[in-house]
């Protein structure tokens, strides 16, 4: 069973019809023994990195989280909570995130040309530069997602395991032992982002 | 390099699609659910879905519907029509919506955006424009058209980008139905005083008008269509070629 936490932040109908539509058994929960009992943990999120980690702070969720991947459980942030993996958050302040990636989540803006709109938003295409990672077998380089963001993750390069080219390459996926992360929206992604998401319900605990 | 789009949009009446011609004389076409997925799987990019119902029954029959194509098709949906408030934001997201476009709502009360915006960010919030040349002036129309508003157009479209609008659909009701090619001089107008992502809308007739389109404005995001999609006259695939053919890059899947 892979639980998707719910700490109310974003909204969880295509990331669960998405699992639904893979025959995956899913549970959304803010539940402690919920989410420790599942196999698999997924960490949503859209808005602000300052107020959705002061919700996960407020659940006790990030203790919780943190403790299971120690454990070797497999966890996916997906956007927001893809950047929450991060040791910290740039965005409009310092914020400290759950630290389970070394990196930094910073501004889009003042490092990609001007003439490039912020957010970054639209289908990208992803560049593996040699990198290969489970999460990409049922897919190819090259492959388009759906990216909606205006701050990326950097200074994290031994983790990245994808980027799209946008004024600059932008980190799109990461990897680090069990845990793992998406910038863009899988459960927007069509065929591809489905095909993601059902190579990461086959990963086995490390 | 991010793709542009090609969406195609769907306006919604009492639970089946239809399209207007100059936003009059309507004709049923099809389910919306069938449609959602046979554009999904022909490689539109995104979706949108205009709640053209007038009544409170079938604005429920709307929103039963958002939520069987949401959990059908997982490529992003856009949804307006009938949005006058926050809570009518809330309605179509817990249904699968991404982004909700206002028109007439924002008309009424600007605030609108600027609170949705505040509460979904500015991502979510899509402001949809019907724009037409009166005395050699673009004037923005309220009520599907019908109603010139007297405000001039670019100024409303960055007002509403101030307060948080995060995309435009500028559709032109000059060149709406004509099919003789997307109103260039008017996307110009508006990519020029804006910097987020510029859908067009209204006139395409054929492949080639897409071509002309990313081709003359690149600041463009993507062009929008109905029409053409739904009787099978432009298939999105086919179109994706000819666009790569142009040089222009789209997601091919």
């Amino acid at each position: 069973m892979i639980a998707i936490v719910d700490y109310g932040v974003g909204n969880l109908f295509s990331l669960k019809s998405s699992f639904g539509s893979l025959g995956v058994d899913i549970v959304v929960s803010g539940n402690e023994e919920v989410i420790r009992s599942a196999d698999k943990i997924i960490l949503p999120g859209v808005g602000a990195f300052e107020d959705a980690a002061k919700k996960l702070r407020a659940t006790g969720l990030d203790a919780v989280i943190k403790d299971e991947a120690a454990k070797g459980k497999p966890i996916m942030g997906i956007c927001l909570g893809m950047q929450m993996l991060f040791d910290r958050s740039l965005e409009y302040g310092e914020h400290k995130g759950l630290g389970l990636i070394k990196g930094d989540v910073v501004p889009m803006e003042g490092v990609i040309p001007k003439e490039l709109k912020i957010p970054h938003i639209g289908w990208n295409a992803l560049c593996f530069n040699g990198k290969s990672s489970k999460l990409f077998k049922y897919i190819n380089e090259g492959d388009c997602v759906y990216f909606v963001h205006s701050f990326y993750a950097a200074n994290c390069d031994d983790a990245v395991i994808a980027t799209a080219e946008y004024g600059k390459e932008l980190t799109a996926a990461v990897e680090w032992g069990n845990v793992y992360g998406c910038q863009f929206h899988p459960e927007k992604s069509g065929k591809v982002g489905l095909a993601i998401l059902k190579a990461f319900c086959e990963l086995e605990d490390e | 390099m991010i793709t542009k789009r090609i969406i195609p949009c769907l306006d919604v009446k009492n639970g089946r699609v239809v399209k207007g011609v100059n936003f009059e004389g309507l004709s049923d076409v099809s389910s919306p659910v069938e449609l959602a997925k046979y554009y999904s799987d022909n490689g539109a990019d995104e979706l949108v879905f205009y709640d053209i119902t007038a009544s409170a029954e079938g604005r429920a029959l709307f929103t039963d519907i958002l939520c069987q194509v949401a959990s059908t098709i997982f490529i992003p949906l856009t949804v307006g029509g009938g949005i006058n408030t926050v809570d009518d934001f809330e309605r179509v997201l817990n249904c699968g919506a991404d982004k909700v476009s206002v028109n007439s709502g924002a008309i009424r009360n600007p605030k609108l955006v600027e609170e949705a915006a505040r509460k979904y960010g500015d991502q979510c919030v899509v402001l949809s424009a019907d724009i037409k040349r009166v005395d050699g002036e673009f004037k923005v129309f309220a009520k599907g058209g019908r109603e010139n508003t007297g405000m001039e157009a670019i100024s409303w479209i960055k007002r509403c980008v101030d307060m948080g609008a995060g995309e435009i659909v500028v559709n032109s009701i000059d060149t709406d139905g004509v099919k003789k090619g997307f109103d260039l001089e008017m996307l110009e107008a508006v990519c020029n005083a804006v910097n987020v992502p510029v859908i067009a809308s209204g006139g395409a007739g054929c492949k080639e008008d897409f071509v002309t389109l990313f081709n003359t404005l690149d600041k463009v995001d993507a062009g929008l269509a109905a029409s053409i999609f739904h009787f099978g006259e432009v298939e999105i695939s086919d179109l994706k070629q000819t666009l790569a053919q142009n040089g222009i890059v789209t997601r091919l899947i």
